[in-house]
């Protein structure tokens, strides 16, 4: 099972990667806030016709 | 430009998952009724079930299923990052490369031109051209990240991200494999033959830790994404609990790598690297059903929703399939169940429970979210139609499970019945004939599921023809940071 030798490491490497990326994202403070986000996207609106005027501008200035 | 999100490539990928979608599920009837009479192709070589059967696996896969994440997570990282895409070119680059791909999978396919690893029977040219698009994928997602106007990185983000890192660590150190050309062939076959580097049982490992992570993150982790995203949206509340979706993560990407050789119990595989991948497949029931329940609960306090929303329906009973599949395989790892689930119909049961129940129908409910906001409309030409789909596809997948499962149960208990002379009861022709009566359900499960997504076909190409193209959805300019 020589085939072992590259897995593991592989694996070993990889758990490492995360680990740094969980670090960072730690020290970056991405789990400061664990309610904010969750209400965040669904402030964000994407529904296509709420904002029909600006959109149609935006249309007019890029045909202009 | 710079002012708005580019819809283009999300709204391109959002039309071919529905194109791929019935492509895929159309080969999977066709092989399904091949069990049943098995010259309804007429014994042509380019349409036989061992050519087909990987043209259906990789459609639904990676072109439908593939087109569905790219659509997706390119709308996602946009909203949730209030960025456009990194590059236009790079994202047009990445959707042509992956039809490219798809085109050059189908069409070698159907010539027998295969390197014979599950789930990665595409040949070096292609791998190769897999490996470019990918990494172009990559810098396109990761380049939008950095550039980013928000702080904070949402959840679904990090399941898409850590999708696309692993998936080319997978596909790299899977198909390292030496083209025959190299070795002085001069045929026409000989020009996109390949071997593996690795050989036996140590080429079977990699194989099936390829294998299981392929399930784990191009149809678990990045479908979760999905999840995390379109349930909140589609409901209009916030998930569950948040937090949980973060520890949901970070859980999942430690122990996920190592579940692999639960493909190979009770094989020549070393019995410690045996009782490792059952151990890790055991351990990731507690996050899968974590975020299951988080996906669920985020319905709480207004479940009346789910009556009168399909799209809401669809996003649900995915996650209880996804649930329900998250317990089924865990058990089919501990080696006593798999001594009778290996190799049977039960398999079959499983992996579709997965793919049609969860993958399938988390990706139609976000489509049905996606396409009218791609289209400038409020929402599909027909809820009542979502609501037929949602039926025929929830009472396909039920009966194709469902006489999956009791197929590979008789079948696994036939294969190991002995008489008292120690002797086969049954010979394994007497066991293929058991199962006609279960491939006719499977078949009718199949065929309901398929016209359910002719159904979508139809409700999105209305759609698409009374909306307006949106190209230049504004983005925000008060940032909530």
């Amino acid at each position: 099972m020589d085939i072992l030798y590259l897995l593991i490491p592989i694996s070993l490497v990889l758990v490492a990667f995360i680990a740094l990326i969980l670090l960072w994202a730690v020290r970056n403070g991405q789990f400061e806030d664990m309610e904010g986000p969750a209400y965040r996207i669904l402030m964000d609106d994407d529904s296509p016709v709420s904002n029909p005027e600006k959109s149609d501008d935006e249309q007019k200035k890029e045909a202009n | 430009m710079e002012a708005t999100y580019n819809y283009k490539v999300v709204r391109q990928f959002a039309i071919m998952t529905v194109v791929w979608g019935i492509v895929g599920m159309l080969v999977g009837v066709i092989i399904a009724s091949q069990l049943i009479w098995p010259d309804i192709t007429m014994q042509l070589p380019w349409l036989s079930y061992g050519r087909l059967r990987p043209l259906h696996t990789n459609a639904v896969i990676f072109a439908f299923g593939g087109s569905g994440l790219f659509a997706a997570s390119l709308y996602i990282v946009q909203r949730t990052c209030h960025v456009r895409l990194l590059s236009d070119g790079l994202a047009a680059f990445v959707f042509w490369g992956w039809q490219l791909i798809i085109l050059c999978a189908a069409v070698s396919f159907v010539f027998g031109v295969t390197s014979g690893k599950e789930y990665a029977e595409l040949e070096w040219p292609i791998d190769l051209l897999i490996a470019v698009v990918w990494i172009a994928y990559a810098i396109l997602y990761f380049g939008t990240i950095v550039k980013r106007k928000t702080p904070h990185i949402y959840v679904a983000n990090w399941f898409f991200g850590a999708y696309i890192i692993a998936i080319t660590l997978l596909h790299v150190v899977n198909n390292i494999e030496l083209p025959w050309m190299l070795g002085g062939s001069t045929s026409l076959v000989g020009m996109f033959k390949s071997y593996s580097a690795y050989a036996g049982v140590q080429d079977a490992m990699v194989q099936w830790w390829y294998g299981h992570n392929a399930v784990g993150f191009f149809l678990t982790v990045s479908f979760l994404g999905m999840m995390y995203y379109f349930v909140p949206k589609q409901a209009g509340r916030p998930i569950f609990s948040y937090r949980l979706s973060i520890v949901h993560f970070w859980s999942l990407n430690f122990i996920y790598m190592w579940a692999g050789p639960h493909h190979l119990l009770n094989t020549a595989l070393p019995d410690w690297a045996q009782g490792l991948g059952m151990a890790f497949s055991l351990m990731l029931l507690a996050p899968s059903w974590g975020g299951m329940m988080n996906g669920i609960m985020t319905l709480s306090g207004a479940w009346h929703k789910l009556r009168t929303d399909p799209i809401l329906k669809f996003l649900i009973t995915s996650l209880s399939f996804y649930g329900m599949s998250t317990f089924e395989g865990p058990m089919m790892s501990v080696k006593t169940v798999n001594a009778l689930s290996h190799y049977s119909e039960w398999g079959i049961a499983h992996v579709h429970s997965g793919a049609m129940g969860w993958v399938a129908m988390v990706t139609i409910g976000s489509m049905y979210y996606l396409i009218p906001r791609m289209f400038g409309r409020e929402e599909m030409y027909s809820t009542r139609l979502i609501n037929v789909h949602f039926w025929w596809s929830t009472i396909g997948v039920v009966l194709y499970i469902a006489a999956m499962w009791v197929a590979g149960v008789a079948q696994g208990l036939m294969w190991r019945a002995t008489n008292a002379d120690g002797t086969l009861t049954y010979s394994f022709a007497q066991t293929v004939n058991a199962m006609y009566p279960f491939y006719t359900i499977r078949l009718v499960g199949g065929i309901m599921f398929l016209l359910g997504m002719l159904l979508m076909a139809y409700n999105v190409w209305k759609t698409v023809s009374i909306g307006r193209v949106v190209n230049d959805a504004a983005i925000p300019q008060a940032v909530h940071a």
